[in-house]
């Protein structure tokens, strides 16, 4: 390994070495803001050096090409993103805060090596370092049973289906002998007439233990309740880093090992897809929890993303990379709004919460409602436009089952957001009680929401330049 | 660049109006009125300019602009005015106008969020009416969506949440049937010619099988139909008009569908004509249908918003008549009805929602002997009834005629029928005039008459319904230059 393979390496050292000053810092003197800030400063360095540091191929287990630091742009800005949300939710709390950050850097680090690994070790590598940090962020809060229980949930279903995942890479390489996912996809291409018996168990299994983290149907189970019980900027983090990073793995695996030549797979995929697009919308459509309706309508989203690896074209590959900023953004952006209103006792997450709000704080309003209706696929949104690719994808590949199951079920997804939206602007009624937020107002996520709505509404109305990076960053896998 | 001076007045003008809304009530509105009027004038000189002159062939645009958008995908920022175009952005601004102006006192809360919303929908619709692109033009038709849900839902009566989700789930659904269908376009071109574009000229010349064409048209053609709406897919109207406040009653009923109504002339006659010549004779019977079925209906509605928007459906099925009888005067006539429908069904509207103004009520059955307290109110809606019921003389019935006439020619039987249409029309506004003005006054009310700013509104609604029914000649003169773009249907 040269110094060009380090240098190579920056955005991933920048992380690891924050982690390990922030560690020292509390040890020499517990200060909130200095974490926050040294955290912040991590971050940022992180998402710069992405920019300048060479593609390079370092060792066998990273892959540092122009995907993968597209990715870890990408993470690195949602991780920013959710720590200038956490600064105002812990300040506000009772209780030790500086190890939050530390955790939420491992966390980001191992979403990170899952957006650069491009085999199998590295995949577990990457998805250990990212769960067991989540284990400790999600039961963060660990005055309030349901953070506590929480994390209990997670650990038990995720510990198992890292196992899974463990089990199927190992029947994978007893069958063929190679861990890395072109070498893979040469040797599937190579072998005639080839036997499945170890194979598609072994492929099913990783997909059991991918689909867990992406929370989709039927490994969806933990996700209402990890998000409802998770402090609001976890679930934030949980709902965009751990899925994206994931999703991205996903998609390398997917083209790099040619796995779309495998109808088998395939048909597995298009009904998890389904599944996913019909269970995620419909639970929605019965919860009154805003967390657990985003939770849903997550799982909802995980099926249309996988519509489009289906497809498996080339606009298929650039319209999950466009769906996947679209969707850190709105998400993101409809957390924080969740966070800004959480109080000391419990996250603002009932509908009743938001009734009226648009009477108090208009702003606030109008954020959440393009958020939402980003969420729904509505024009001037970055939604709108993510969830067109994902259609035009499938029209390409004339995949019109699966299209057809998407709008419909997105026209369903609709009611619950405008459930919500509705909520919103109803007049205020006399004498219901007033759920409190936070005492002050929060600067950094009022930043962080004012940012992300111009975003969304750049991306929604102008995609050429961001296009035409996801062009390039998908490029340098296919 | 007039074209987009258009969109970008109108959208500006929202954000302001939205923005000051906060310091000043007044001058919220003034803004909004000012983007309108200020829009309206634009296009009254873009109409001067070109009135009369005759076009080489080879520019059929009045006024084009055409930027690259999204260049991976083919997508061109693209728009265009012709004669067919003008005539419903002149109506669409004449009727924005409209509908700030009687906003003035009926809108009260959140003022600066309502023009907003308004003007996204002008915009939204301005943006389908120049549309040249169509991606584009999914975008605004899509686009006029959400602002009209919050229009309904905030500003609407007691159980405007029920209409306003009923509104958005049928456009919402209908409106991604039609991206589906778009994109099989695209690709179905692209297959053909190895180009990625979703310009409209290019794709007029897409070779489709007739199997892909019928599945394609009718993608499109679900969209349409909701929007206008036809008969089956109406149900939406009447609920949403009996909840909602008078101006989105007025954007609904009269400029959704003229968009509705465009959008069929401007894509589905030239993109689909083998499919529209198979398919054509289905839904001339629907419209039939719907033109009856609604008298009926609307003769049988006890609340005042309801009944209109009965009669203009009926209406609009005289449009979707005249769009798919096939023939040149029918479709001439629908343009002219779809104009003409405007003007006369937002006047009701207006009168309806004066009436409510002063009575707190939009039942029929508590009203009666008005014409006694307000003559002059009453004067003007028995006036709008008999536009409404095709009274030669108005603009009505010019449209209505030419449908007739252009359907006589290609079936009889439609025609016929139909005719019995115009009858029925006459029962439900006549019981209009009956229950609501004349009689005796029981509830004994006493109200006040006309202001002079309705009196204004309703005065040049007349006027312009008077001279489109008089002297309509400019109109089918602006329409003569559109007559290329659709060649295969103006036989």
């Amino acid at each position: 390994m040269s110094t060009v393979h380090v240098i190579s390496l920056l955005p991933l050292l920048v992380i690891a070495a924050t982690s390990v000053v922030v560690l020292l810092a509390t040890a020499i003197r517990r200060n909130h803001a200095v974490s926050f800030g040294l955290t912040l400063l991590g971050l940022a360095l992180s998402f710069c050096s992405a920019f300048f540091t060479p593609p390079n191929q370092v060792t066998q287990l990273l892959t540092m090409d122009r995907y993968a630091f597209f990715f870890m742009t990408l993470i690195t800005a949602a991780s920013f993103a959710v720590t200038l949300m956490a600064f105002g939710y812990f300040e506000a709390r009772e209780g030790r805060k500086e190890e939050f950050y530390v955790l939420l850097l491992v966390a980001t680090l191992g979403a990170m090596v899952l957006a650069a690994s491009s085999q199998f070790a590295s995949l577990f590598l990457g998805l250990e370092i990212l769960s067991v940090a989540l284990y400790a962020l999600i039961a963060y809060l660990g005055d309030r049973p349901p953070s506590l229980e929480a994390g209990i949930k997670y650990l038990v279903l995720a510990g198992s289906s890292s196992a899974f995942l463990a089990f199927g890479i190992a029947l994978v390489y007893a069958d063929l002998g190679a861990l890395d996912f072109v070498r893979i996809g040469q040797l599937l291409g190579i072998r005639k007439g080839l036997d499945l018996s170890l194979l598609l168990p072994g492929t099913v299994l990783i997909l059991t233990g991918i689909g867990f983290k992406l929370a989709l149907v039927p490994f969806h189970m933990w996700t209402p309740d990890v998000y409802e019980g998770a402090p609001a900027p976890v679930t934030a983090f949980v709902a965009t880093v751990s899925k994206g990073g994931m999703f991205a793995l996903l998609l390398r695996y997917f083209s790099q090992s040619a796995s779309y030549r495998f109808s088998p797979i395939l048909l597995v995929l298009s009904i998890i897809a389904i599944a996913s697009m019909l269970t995620g919308n419909l639970l929605a459509l019965f919860a009154n929890n805003v967390k657990r309706i985003l939770a849903y309508s997550s799982i909802a989203h995980m099926g249309y993303l996988l519509v489009a690896l289906i497809v498996s074209n080339r606009l298929g590959a650039n319209a999950v990379a466009f769906y996947l900023v679209a969707y850190f953004v709105m998400t993101l952006g409809a957390f924080a709004v969740v966070t800004m209103l959480s109080g000391r006792e419990r996250d603002a997450d009932r509908l009743e919460d938001y009734r009226g709000l648009f009477w108090r704080r208009p702003w606030l309003a109008f954020v959440f409602t393009a958020m939402l209706l980003s969420l729904a696929g509505i024009p001037l949104t970055a939604g709108f436009l993510a969830k067109f690719y994902i259609v035009a994808a499938g029209a390409e590949s004339q995949a019109w089952l699966l299209i057809l199951i998407l709008v419909i079920t997105s026209t369903l997804g609709l009611f619950y957001y405008l459930r919500v939206v509705t909520a919103l602007y109803e007049h205020p009624s006399g004498n219901t009680q007033v759920f409190e937020p936070l005492p002050r107002r929060a600067p950094a996520v009022s930043l962080v929401l004012a940012v992300l709505a111009v975003l969304l509404v750049w991306f929604g109305t102008y995609p050429a330049p961001l296009l035409k990076v996801i062009q390039s960053a998908i490029g340098s896998i296919t | 660049m007039t074209l987009v001076w258009l969109l970008i007045v109108l959208i500006a003008g929202g954000i302001l109006s939205g923005l000051f809304a906060r310091w000043h009530l007044g001058l919220s509105r003034w803004i909004a009125l000012a983007a309108v009027t200020f829009d309206l004038i634009l296009t009254l000189i873009l109409a001067a300019r070109d009135f009369g002159t005759a076009h080489p062939v080879g520019n059929q645009w009045l006024e084009e602009v055409n930027w690259s958008w999204i260049p991976q995908s083919g997508i061109h920022f693209h728009l265009g005015i012709d004669g067919l175009s003008l005539l419903l952005v002149l109506l669409t601004l004449f009727l924005g106008i409209v509908a700030v102006v009687i906003s003035w006192t009926e809108i009260t809360t959140a003022v600066g969020i309502y023009h907003f919303n308004l003007m996204l929908i002008l915009a939204g619709i301005l943006g389908v009416l120049l549309a040249l692109d169509l991606f584009l033009f999914y975008f605004s038709w899509e686009l006029m969506l959400v602002p009209m849900y919050f229009l309904i839902s905030i500003w609407g009566r007691e159980r405007r949440a029920y209409a306003a989700i009923k509104f958005f789930l049928f456009t919402q659904l209908s409106g991604l049937l039609m991206l589906i269908a778009i994109l099989a376009l695209y690709f179905a071109h692209h297959r053909a010619t190895g180009v990625y574009t979703f310009e409209y000229q290019e794709l007029l010349g897409a070779q489709l099988s007739p199997h892909a064409a019928m599945w394609i048209m009718l993608g499109f053609f679900a969209a349409f139909a909701v929007k206008l709406p036809m008969f089956p897919f109406h149900t939406w109207l009447p609920d949403v008009c009996a909840e909602a406040s008078t101006a989105t009653n007025l954007v609904l009923a009269s400029l959704m569908a003229a968009t509705a109504a465009y959008a069929m002339i401007r894509f589905l006659l030239p993109l689909f004509p083998d499919a529209i010549r198979t398919a054509g004779p289905a839904v001339t019977v629907l419209a039939v249908i719907g033109i009856l079925y609604s008298a009926i209906l609307a003769f049988s509605q006890t609340n005042l918003m309801r009944l209109i928007a009965y009669a203009s459906i009926g209406h609009l099925g005289f449009v979707l008549l005249g769009i798919f009888s096939g023939n040149s005067l029918a479709l001439r006539g629908a343009v002219v009805t779809v104009i003409a429908h405007g003007i006369s069904i937002g006047a009701l509207f207006l009168v309806a929602g004066a009436l409510e103004g002063r009575t707190h009520t939009r039942e029929i059955g508590a009203m009666g002997g008005l014409w006694d307290t307000v003559p002059r109110l009453s004067g003007v809606g028995l006036f709008f009834a008999l536009a409404a019921l095709g009274l030669p003389g108005m603009g009505d019935f010019i449209g209505e005629f030419l449908i007739l006439i252009g359907t006589y020619q290609v079936h009889f039987v439609t025609a016929a029928v139909a005719a019995c249409g115009v009858l029925a029309a006459t029962f439900y506004a006549l019981r209009f005039v009956q229950y609501v003005f004349q009689g005796s006054n029981s509830h004994l009310w006493h109200l006040p008459d006309l202001s002079p700013r309705e009196g204004l509104l309703l005065g040049a609604m007349m006027v312009l319904l008077l001279w489109l029914g008089l002297y309509p000649q400019p109109v089918f003169q602006t329409l003569a230059q559109a007559a290329n773009h659709v060649p295969t249907l103006w036989r």
